[in-house]
């Protein structure tokens, strides 16, 4: 799974630099309503839940593939567990949570609808964040270089990557339908970091975002229908 | 011969002394008090030998009770009174050690069935005026928990900061949160389990075979007869620490390396540094330990399967827990694997706890909670340190 590191934090607090860095983290924080409990699926080094803890109050719990990252989370004193997002998710009760947060995860795992269901069941709401897969340097580089695309975000080569599922925004959203999520926000990012306009339509969010957010909730009445809702 | 009975009397004669009148503090709970066992027998009166280190903050919020495994005692910071070495966990607990004892004030008690000091099968039956031997009642792992927290009314302690052991040890820290989660504020359950599975029941059972083998064992009758099963209780402890080990770490120190020799002597002398490493591991373990504790705490840990308390389902016994977890295994662990770690993770996320839970990569198997591992002593401090800010522990006492 991809690792944040302090380097990538850095970036995201400042004016952030083109197309680097984690730009996603506080975005997230930004969406979790402070107090609440929060679950963090793939958590890394822990810095979400740092960020969370020290600015949101948030009670956070993580859990995290890696051993190393796992271990520096608890030296940190997180309350984080050694666990694979797509085997462990089925040991949370419903609604245990206020939030369950995949953020720059959803990619890595091998059963993507699965685990967004479980987050839907596990948290009263999901933050998800992941690159957007139809952003147009990405388009470019398979149009005209005819070769797997490697970005900064995305530094992998295509035999050796955890990313094995990679969508697009409008896959995501088509996802969302699928799973009865109801989308409540959404936020996409340009190569520079800089957020979107909320008015330009999907399409141009599809082509233009290198990145997006999504806060979703449970949607009963569009249960295994495309949700209507633009949520943005 | 005759210095061979001299060795014995001479170590049955420590270990007796021990055994009633331990060098550690004692507390004698008379028949006001007595210990309701699990087998459904009262022991009264009785004592429990301890050792305190580090001072109790005037909120009386910074105690640690540290519980020690199968052959460990109470001494875990001092210098060992009968073998003169350092104690089994001086690289955890002390000044500026991850159970840091300039910040907390760390109790370790020796376990009921035990043999220094607390009340067990080679103390003195208080009706009879000589060893229990076996007419000591069967203990479990919640009879010793109970017993601490008796421990704890008397110092005056209402609730700990923090429970730490490993293996049975851990065993008692997740007894402790079961039946007293309102006095544990974090638990660091360490390569433990919520049940001794059948393979350690096992092996726990040729070790108790070989020490009734032995015709010294007398029945259990061997303190009133002036004999001492060593022999037995020496092929016990080999069988176990090759439990306590890896298959790595033993070829790692050992290989096939021959003991002092550069050919096989065709007999069957420790030829292999293995072999002589192990004779040595129990021989020198017979001089500390009695052989009917070894028995008693064996089955203490064969009896405990937390889950069975609570209608099997081990998330019961962890239900709305006020407790913060941090659990932790070592990858090379066979006797404890981290399977057992992560069954006791699941139940505590599904009871919503507050749990962290991190495996360590190590060969030196399940031995590792005693040894140098700087990982260990990152995690423990961080756990600690975190869960003394969200109590309040102002880092003086």
């Amino acid at each position: 799974m991809l690792t944040r590191t302090t380097h990538d934090l850095t970036m995201a607090e400042g004016a952030r630099a083109p197309g680097g860095g984690r730009v996603d983290l506080l975005l997230v924080a930004d969406m979790v309503e402070p107090g609440s409990k929060v679950l963090d699926v793939g958590c890394g080094d822990g810095e979400l839940l740092r960020i969370l803890a020290e600015r949101r109050g948030v009670d956070g719990r993580g859990i995290e593939l890696s051993r190393e990252g796992v271990n520096e989370c608890v030296t940190k004193g997180l309350a984080v567990v050694q666990g694979d997002a797509d085997t462990d998710l089925v040991d949370y009760p419903d609604d245990g949570f206020d939030y369950v947060i995949l953020s720059q995860t959803l990619q890595a795992t091998r059963h993507p609808r699965q685990v967004l269901e479980h987050m839907l069941r596990i948290g009263r709401r999901a933050v998800v964040s992941f690159p957007n897969f139809g952003f147009w340097g990405i388009r470019l580089q398979i149009l005209f270089g005819g070769r797997m695309p490697t970005t900064n975000n995305l530094p992998y080569t295509w035999y050796d990557t955890p990313n094995i599922h990679f969508c697009t925004i409008k896959d995501f959203r088509q996802l969302c339908g699928v799973v009865g999520a109801r989308m409540e926000r959404a936020i996409a990012l340009n190569a520079w970091g800089r957020r979107l306009r909320l008015t330009a339509p999907w399409w141009f969010w599809n082509l233009f975002g290198e990145q997006a957010v999504f806060l979703l909730s449970r949607d009963k009445k569009a249960n295994g229908r495309r949700s209507n809702s633009s949520g943005k | 011969m005759a210095e061979a009975n001299l060795t014995i009397i001479r170590d049955s004669t420590a270990r007796a002394r021990e055994a009633d009148s331990p060098r550690s503090p004692v507390v004698h709970f008379g028949s006001d008090r007595p210990l309701r066992l699990d087998a459904g027998v009262e022991l009264s009166p009785f004592q429990i030998a301890y050792q305190t280190y580090g001072k109790l903050d005037a909120n009386r919020a910074n105690a640690v009770m540290v519980c020690h495994a199968l052959t460990g005692d109470q001494h875990v910071a001092n210098v060992h009174p009968v073998t003169g070495k350092p104690g089994w966990w001086e690289t955890m607990v002390g000044p500026g050690r991850p159970i840091d004892t300039d910040r907390y004030f760390v109790i370790s008690a020796n376990v009921i069935g035990s043999c220094m000091g607390t009340s067990g099968p080679s103390s003195t039956n208080p009706a009879t005026g000589k060893p229990w031997g076996l007419a000591f009642p069967v203990v479990t792992v919640r009879d010793m928990v109970n017993a601490q927290a008796m421990l704890l009314d008397h110092l005056g302690i209402e609730s700990l900061f923090a429970v730490a052991g490993g293996s049975l040890g851990g065993m008692q820290v997740l007894q402790w949160t079961a039946s007293y989660p309102q006095r544990v504020f974090a638990a660091l359950p360490i390569a433990t389990g919520t049940r001794h599975s059948a393979q350690n029941i096992a092996f726990h059972e040729v070790g108790r075979q070989a020490v009734m083998a032995d015709p010294e064992w007398r029945g259990g009758r061997y303190l009133l007869e002036h004999t001492n099963p060593r022999r037995g209780l020496a092929v016990a402890r080999m069988g176990a620490h090759i439990t306590y080990l890896s298959d790595a770490a033993l070829h790692r120190k050992f290989g096939r390396k021959f003991q002092d020799r550069s050919n096989p002597t065709f007999s069957f002398d420790a030829d292999f540094e293995v072999e002589s490493y192990l004779r040595h591991q129990g021989s020198s373990f017979v001089e500390r330990f009695d052989a009917n504790s070894y028995l008693y705490l064996t089955r203490a840990m064969d009896y405990f399967d937390l889950a069975a308390d609570y209608g099997g389902v081990l998330a019961r016994a962890f239900k709305d827990t006020p407790t913060r977890f941090c659990v932790i295994s070592f990858t090379s662990d066979w006797l404890f694997p981290t399977s057992e770690s992560r069954a006791i993770v699941h139940a505590l996320n599904a009871g919503g706890a507050r749990v962290s839970f991190a495996e360590i990569t190590t060969d030196k198997g399940h031995d590792a909670f005693l040894l140098d591992e700087p990982e260990l002593f990152a995690i423990v401090r961080g756990f600690l340190d975190a869960a003394g800010k969200a109590r309040g522990l102002n880092g003086k006492p």
